[in-house]
């Protein structure tokens, strides 16, 4: 190791996205020296395919609206997994996250007041679900997630944050203690590694759409945090639970935004039939996403899908009228266009439900400190690690998010660890450097990619795991078919960890980087597969035939992965918000 | 590097007003030059026509106008071709030669020119 | 089948550029040219490219498919394959690291210089600052742009000036910030432009709004900008 460059930092944000720039803008604001390592330039990253919105109860929409009212209906999103003080604190920090998004430069649509606009999106309630739909949602037409994070990325110029852009994360070392002392990274270009040292290491990287072969999400989101927190021997917490979005373009996986539905939108099946009356008679095609999601599955699998195989339904959206269209969805028109060959000023969008969102992740308390949990199961720190956004699960989303709730979730959480980090930075952090062969020990499995000879050809095995993921590990769920699935996926391990490198050139070689994703693609698919079994219910996103019901006696908790010994644990949710009552769980309708 | 100091205004914004007002002078001096050939002209005409101090005045202005309307064609076009960035740095010698001599090209004419209209 | 003919180098393998040609079926299918590198490289793992959100709103596949700058993703090959032949080359004018990856640092320092970011001098308020939605629509056309820089390297004017050209991806986000209400550094802003490089390279050929795959116009941009210019220099 003697010829590997070391880089210190106080504060190491791993992750260009949303989460990890607001945390980079926080620190780098507080004068502490702080480094993003993002492996594409940050504009690039996922948040810019954010389209409806970000939820939060700013009031403008409706002068009355209240954050508890947006906290309830995200605890009864979350199907009571969520934990309430995590989620009191994300609804009542939001406005003046917001504000300050606002401020930064965002170019939120306006009403004529002059105001932010907000529109309705799904599961979104007044006074407790008492009161009808809410329009909670703040945007910027239907490119909200772009306008985002350009604003942040712009914002961390002004700020002077030093980007690493196009360097990848391959490993966390850790220290004699067990304590996160940074990260190996690879400079994409030149191909050099080198230790990146820090006093915080800040996990923002984003989710893991790519372990299913249909999905919404980017190339880039192959769970790299999830897959490095593993193999260091951290637990991931409700891994199973898997959002399936209800309108990805039916064949290209794109994402159409639920804000579709919130302007007026709705769904039809072959028989031209508002199928979510019958489903969800109150909220109708703007319930929960589960909801929607399991609904249009029914549609499909009875045999009233639309097409000629039947195997999708469609997004009507031509009686709003090209103005509306034009005006409020442009980039959806854009999209269907190009996607679907569908113009939806005239005709309807094929859409189907499509992997979106992991809802579960890195346990963490709300100052973004990563947990895990002893041996009487008591919450313990992991020193030096934070995670925030996607990867993180702190748990706001619980076991279903709420359209709106990620781009919230990422700007409070990401806002909450960059102050966290600078107190702490403040009062002093104190760990013991990392030796040689606890670097050895993080390099280990990038040098024996380095060194591998003969394998299975990367896109081969990725296509296999996404196969798999999608045949056995769905919207719906069932004991025999998860089982099949994990012996596959136990085949599937050694073969990845073995696949092959042919290209061993150290210039912009996206082979080596592409072989480094799947390794971290398979350790979230195996994760989710072992907790998806181990939970024996129905819970919002996590739908099994074999047990339909919802069983709060044994299941109102969160699942704690181990990947030692691939163990399933239980954790306790938080029931005690500081400032308001707790929700009790009740029956979910909508 | 390609610097502005020898920019014509030293200002893109005084430049490309330079060109446009400059552009519209030589315009008219050509239309007006052209209104007086389109019929044939001979030398008493011709002479007479200039004998005006406005034609002189005119013609001077056109004159300048074309001047700076060339210095400052020409010198957009070298620095965009004869730079350090694309040939090393003998892309500042040919360039600052070339403009040397367009710059006393220039400068010939324009005296020349004024010799014409006010020697004879 | 179709003729992919795609640009290689790889700078610790050739001493030059070349370009490779491939075989590839379609299937009869009207696949996007991103689909198609996917599946060479599912091949021939050593084929180059960035790619990421696939849907065309990340900006990172920027390429010349057949003498055109475009977004690979939302390319399709019934718009750009002429002759049943692709050729795929790097961004034109800038520096290529590997194969189509080319080294985007001098348009990314254009953008950094037009400071794209809100600047405003009065302290912010409890709330957001208010923009009517006419001054909000102003925006509209300017704050879409990804950043791909298929419109600056369409530019001669930012072939030969890339260091002092601004291009047009820059100067449509310095239009974005000039234009928004809530800015208030506008005179800063344009004193910075007032050069005869920053903005006056463009002589208004319009590549850049032939080749916009968001279909934004920075030639119009750059005319406000300019107009903006005139106005506050006489």
């Amino acid at each position: 190791m003697a010829n590997m460059r070391t880089i210190s930092f106080d504060g190491v944000i791993v992750g260009g996205g949303g989460a990890g720039m607001r945390a980079a803008l926080q620190l780098a604001q507080s004068g502490y020296k702080t480094a993003v390592i993002s492996k594409v330039f940050p504009t690039r990253s996922h948040t810019v395919s954010a389209q409806g919105g970000i939820t939060c109860a700013i009031a403008s929409a409706d002068p009355q609206d209240d954050w508890r009212w947006h906290m309830y209906d995200t605890v009864k999103g979350s199907d009571y997994i969520g934990d309430q003080d995590a989620i009191e604190y994300m609804c009542s920090v939001g406005p003046e996250a917001v504000f300050e998004l606002e401020h930064m430069g965002l170019p939120f649509s306006r009403t004529e007041e002059g105001r932010i606009y907000q529109r309705p999106f799904g599961g979104q309630s007044k006074n407790f679900g008492e009161g009808g739909q809410a329009a909670r949602t703040c945007a910027a037409a239907d490119r909200t997630g772009h306008a985002l994070l350009h604003t942040l990325y712009q914002g961390n110029m002004k700020n002077n944050t030093v980007f690493f852009n196009e360097w990848y994360a391959t490993d966390i070392v850790k220290n004699q203690d067990g304590a996160v002392v940074g990260v190996i990274a690879i400079c994409m270009e030149t191909g050099e590694t080198v230790y990146v040292k820090s006093k915080a290491t800040v996990f923002a990287t984003g989710g893991a759409g790519r372990i299913y072969a249909s999905t919404t999400n980017a190339h880039i989101n192959t769970g790299d945090g999830i897959g490095m927190a593993l193999r260091a021997g951290f637990p991931v917490q409700d891994i199973e639970m898997w959002q399936f979005h209800p309108t990805g373009i039916h064949g290209a996986g794109v994402l159409v935004t639920e804000g579709c539905r919130g302007e007026g939108g709705y769904l039809v099946n072959k028989d031209g039939e508002r199928f979510m009356e019958r489903y969800a008679p109150n909220a109708k095609d703007l319930a929960g996403r589960d909801v929607v999601a399991r609904s249009m599955v029914m549609e499909i699998l009875e045999g009233r899908g639309c097409g000629p195989e039947g195997d999708h339904v469609y997004l009507k959206l031509d009686h709003l009228g090209e103005e509306v269209l034009h005006s409020r969805l442009p980039g959806i028109c854009e999209l269907s266009e190009t996607f679907a060959h569908a113009n939806p000023v005239h005709e309807p969008v094929p859409v189907v439900p499509t992997c979106h969102y992991m809802m579960g992740g890195i346990p963490t308390n709300v100052h973004g400190q990563a947990l895990t949990v002893d041996a009487s199961g008591n919450d313990v720190v992991i020193p030096g690690l934070y995670a925030c956004g996607e990867v993180a699960c702190v748990s706001v989303h619980g076991a279903n998010r709420l359209g709106g709730n990620s781009l919230l979730d990422l700007v409070v959480f990401g806002r909450a660890s960059g102050l966290f980090i600078e107190k702490a930075l403040r009062e002093g952090i104190e760990m013991r450097d990392a030796s040689d062969s606890d670097i050895e020990q993080a390099m280990s499995r990038l040098d024996k990619l380095n060194n591998s000879t003969g394998g299975e050809k990367v896109a081969d095995l990725r296509k296999e795991l996404q196969t798999t993921m999608q045949n056995h590990f769905g919207v719906f769920r069932n004991e025999k078919f998860m089982q099949e699935g994990i012996q596959k996926l136990a085949d599937l391990r050694g073969r990845i960890e073995n696949a092959a490198l042919e290209d061993k050139s150290q210039a912009f070689n996206t082979a080596r980087i592409e072989a480094l994703e799947l390794h971290n693609l398979f350790e979230v698919a195996e994760a989710t597969a072992i907790a998806a079994e181990e939970r024996k219910e129905s819970r919002g996103a996590h739908a099994r035939d074999d047990y339909q019901d919802r069983d709060d006696e044994n299941w109102l908790c969160h699942s704690m992965y181990f990947p030692g010994e691939k163990r399933v644990g239980k954790r306790a949710v938080n029931f005690a918000p500081k400032t308001v009552d707790t929700f009790q769980p009740k029956t979910r309708t909508y | 590097m390609v610097t502005a100091v020898t920019s014509f205004g030293r200002s893109g914004t005084s430049d490309w007003l330079v060109q446009r007002v400059s552009g519209v002078i030589l315009l008219a001096y050509f239309l007006f030059i052209g209104s007086n050939l389109i019929g044939g002209v001979d030398y008493i005409a011709w002479k007479a026509l200039f004998a005006h101090t406005w034609v002189k005045v005119f013609s001077l202005m056109a004159l300048l106008s074309l001047a700076a309307h060339a210095w400052i064609g020409i010198w957009v076009v070298l620095t965009d071709y004869l730079t350090e960035r694309l040939m090393g740095a003998k892309g500042n010698v040919l360039r600052v030669a070339l403009q040397l001599l367009v710059m006393v090209t220039i400068f010939v004419y324009v005296v020349w020119g004024v010799q014409i209209l006010w020697g004879y | 089948m179709l003729k992919v003919s795609i640009y290689r180098y790889n700078p610790e393998v050739d001493d030059k550029p070349y370009m490779q040609d491939f075989d590839f079926d379609t299937q009869g299918k009207d696949l996007m040219v991103l689909d198609v590198l996917e599946q060479l490289k599912s091949q021939d793992t050593t084929i180059t490219y960035r790619r990421s959100c696939r849907e065309g709103v990340c900006g990172s596949d920027g390429l010349n498919m057949n003498g055109k700058n475009g977004l690979a993703c939302i390319t399709p090959l019934s718009a750009t394959v002429k002759g049943n032949k692709l050729v795929l080359r790097p961004l034109p004018g800038l520096p290529v690291i590997r194969d189509l990856i080319v080294d985007m640092s001098m348009f990314y320092a254009q953008y950094e210089k037009v400071q794209p970011y809100l600047q405003n001098n009065s302290p912010a308020p409890a709330i957001e600052r208010l923009q009517s939605p006419e001054d909000r629509a102003k925006l509209d056309g300017l704050y879409e742009c990804i950043l791909c820089a298929c419109c600056s390297t369409s530019c001669p004017s930012f072939w030969w000036n890339p260091d002092r050209f601004i291009g047009p991806a820059g100067l449509l986000q310095s239009y974005r910030f000039l234009a928004d209400s809530r800015d208030t550094a506008t005179e800063e802003r344009l004193a910075k432009l007032d050069d005869p490089f920053s903005v006056f390279r463009c002589h208004g050929i319009q590549n850049c709004v032939n080749v916009c795959p968001k279909g934004l116009n920075p030639t119009r941009a750059i005319g406000h900008i300019r107009n903006m210019l005139l106005s506050r220099a006489t």
